[in-house]
């Protein structure tokens, strides 16, 4: 299996803190990898050393193989970025702006036009390529910079945050494309505060907890490995107790074993976002 | 490669100038034409410096320092927007693109601005001031101004953690530059002490230099040599940010 993204005892700090501490990661070709962690727990950092905008303090990194930091400039044509904030110019319009992003990675002048033309239609915007950035909605926006990550034919594409701010249609609209690109040989790495979105698309997830990489398979295996089944004792107040089962059966069990009382009992399957809050203590979008 | 990396960057600016130049032309215009009334007409009326007319004598001046305004803010402004607000200059750091060419393309808006507001205010001034002229040395003049001021935008807008950061810039040193740097008085009749300290401003040796240059008097060379110095002096400032900032 060849491997897209790799790092190695990768830890960066700032101040004697570190944000991340000791990341070993590996991304295979072709995957939909899932970055989970709460806010401040290093994926942005981590993003920013992947895309050769920060310097690792030790550790090592390699996109398709070569060196986040010697072949910097060689890395920078291998991935494609989305960020999370909109980072479009908003005074150019829609193809201006893919054309600026086209020139930086040097294609020529009718390579861009044909290649600009082919990603409008691939993100539904043919129409809107002589609209200025401001005159366009969120979810427009937000398909002009998958498809200005798209412009240089990338092997890979890290997307931050893809769909923050968004409606469930253009969210949904979004996953579509998502897959699209990934099943046209793009590896695609993810983050998301959706639990759902990463159990929607991703092959496997890592967790990331205050720097350091504290779980990571595919949400099947996460799952199986806290428990398929969970049972949730609510009880007066805001207090809610959750019990972890390996099937539906011992749940079962468990439930018909509790004495009658008045709490409210909910079984039901488990899920990622049962498994990002056991390992990291509290809610994704904290 | 460079160049053409640094004309990718300057491109984008460059759309967006055009679509805005009537207003930009426009709105250049209003601060040198106040100065020209106010300082011109107004104060300088029958005053004589260095043997033209206190008209003839500032209008250089107003040049030099609407270079250095324009150059300074189409760079630096641009790029601090670009930076803080709309985010897209980490797009550019992310490109294949030497930081060299980054620097050229950012710098290279603030010239053209630089450029092009100069020439529309010395249309204006050969208008009212038939015996100025411009000839190479005044436009080798004009284009070394802008040019350090551009990359001193640059350097700015790369150091400011935010936009008060550029308004502060401003207010401590251009501020005084603009008053200081011998655009509406001559520096010569100074005394040597204060001297010293103004020579020590970039649009000192620029006013020197243009004026000299409108004026036929004897060219300054060691002035062109210090503004073209401090343009080195910021290129290589920018050039430390950018690698610090930057892999």
């Amino acid at each position: 299996m060849q491997i897209m993204i790799k790092t190695e005892h990768l830890s960066k700090e700032y101040g004697g803190k570190k944000v991340v501490d000791d990341l070993d990661l590996g991304v295979n070709h072709q995957e939909t990898f899932g970055f989970l962690g709460p806010n401040g727990a290093g994926k942005t950092t981590t993003i920013r050393i992947l895309t050769t905008l920060t310097r690792p303090t030790s550790g090592r990194v390699w996109i398709n193989g070569f060196d986040g930091v010697e072949e910097a400039a060689k890395v920078k044509g291998e991935f494609g970025i989305v960020q999370q904030h909109l980072s479009l110019n908003r005074e150019l319009s829609v193809r201006e702006n893919l054309d600026l992003h086209a020139r930086l990675h040097h294609l020529g002048k009718a390579e861009r036009r044909d290649r600009i033309d082919e990603l409008l239609d691939y993100v539904d915007l043919a129409a809107y390529s002589d609209h200025l950035i401001d005159r366009i909605s969120g979810g427009m926006k937000r398909r002009v910079m998958i498809a200005r990550a798209l412009i240089h034919r990338p092997r890979l594409l890290i997307l931050d945050e893809p769909t923050v701010g968004l409606d469930a249609q253009t969210r949904r609209r979004i996953w579509d494309i998502i897959r699209r690109m990934n099943s046209d040989g793009t590896t695609v790495f993810l983050t998301t505060h959706y639990i759902e979105e990463a159990e929607a698309l991703c092959d496997r997830v890592g967790i990331i907890h205050q720097g350091r990489m504290i779980s990571l398979g595919s949400p099947l295996e996460l799952r199986k490995h806290l428990g398929l089944a969970v049972v949730e004792r609510r009880r007066s107040g805001d207090d809610t107790e959750y019990r972890y089962f390996q099937d539906r059966g011992s749940a079962t069990e468990y439930v018909q074993s509790l004495p009658s009382s008045t709490e409210r009992i909910v079984m039901r399957e488990s899920n990622l976002e049962d498994v990002f809050v056991e390992l990291t203590g509290r809610r994704v979008s904290e | 490669m460079m160049v053409v990396d640094a004309y990718s960057i300057l491109w984008a600016d460059l759309m967006v100038l055009k679509r805005r130049m009537a207003r930009y032309l426009v709105t250049t215009l209003i601060s040198p034409l106040l100065y020209l009334v106010a300082f011109g007409w107004g104060l300088g009326r029958g005053i004589s410096v260095e043997g033209a007319s206190y008209f003839e004598f500032v209008v250089p001046g107003i040049i030099a320092l609407t270079a250095m305004n324009s150059s300074f803010n189409g760079a630096g402004t641009r790029l601090n927007v670009d930076r803080l607000f709309f985010k897209s200059f980490d797009e550019c750091l992310m490109a294949p693109v030497s930081p060299l060419s980054l620097l050229l393309g950012k710098a290279m808006i603030g010239v053209v601005r630089g450029l092009i507001s100069s020439a529309a205010f010395m249309i204006v001034a050969l208008l009212i001031a038939p015996a100025f002229s411009v000839d190479p040395l005044f436009l080798v003049s004009l284009l070394v101004t802008c040019l350090a001021f551009a990359f001193l935008g640059v350097l700015a807008a790369l150091l400011a953690k935010s936009h008060e950061d550029m308004a502060t810039f401003g207010s401590l040193i251009l501020l005084p530059m603009t008053f200081l740097g011998g655009t509406f008085f001559s520096v010569s009749q100074l005394p040597d002490a204060l001297k010293f300290a103004l020579y020590a401003l970039p649009l000192t040796h620029s006013s020197t230099c243009l004026r000299a240059a409108a004026l036929d008097q004897p060219f300054p060379w060691e002035s062109l040599l210090a503004i073209g110095s401090f343009w080195l002096v910021f290129f290589v400032g920018c050039n430390l940010v950018l690698k610090r900032a930057s892999i």
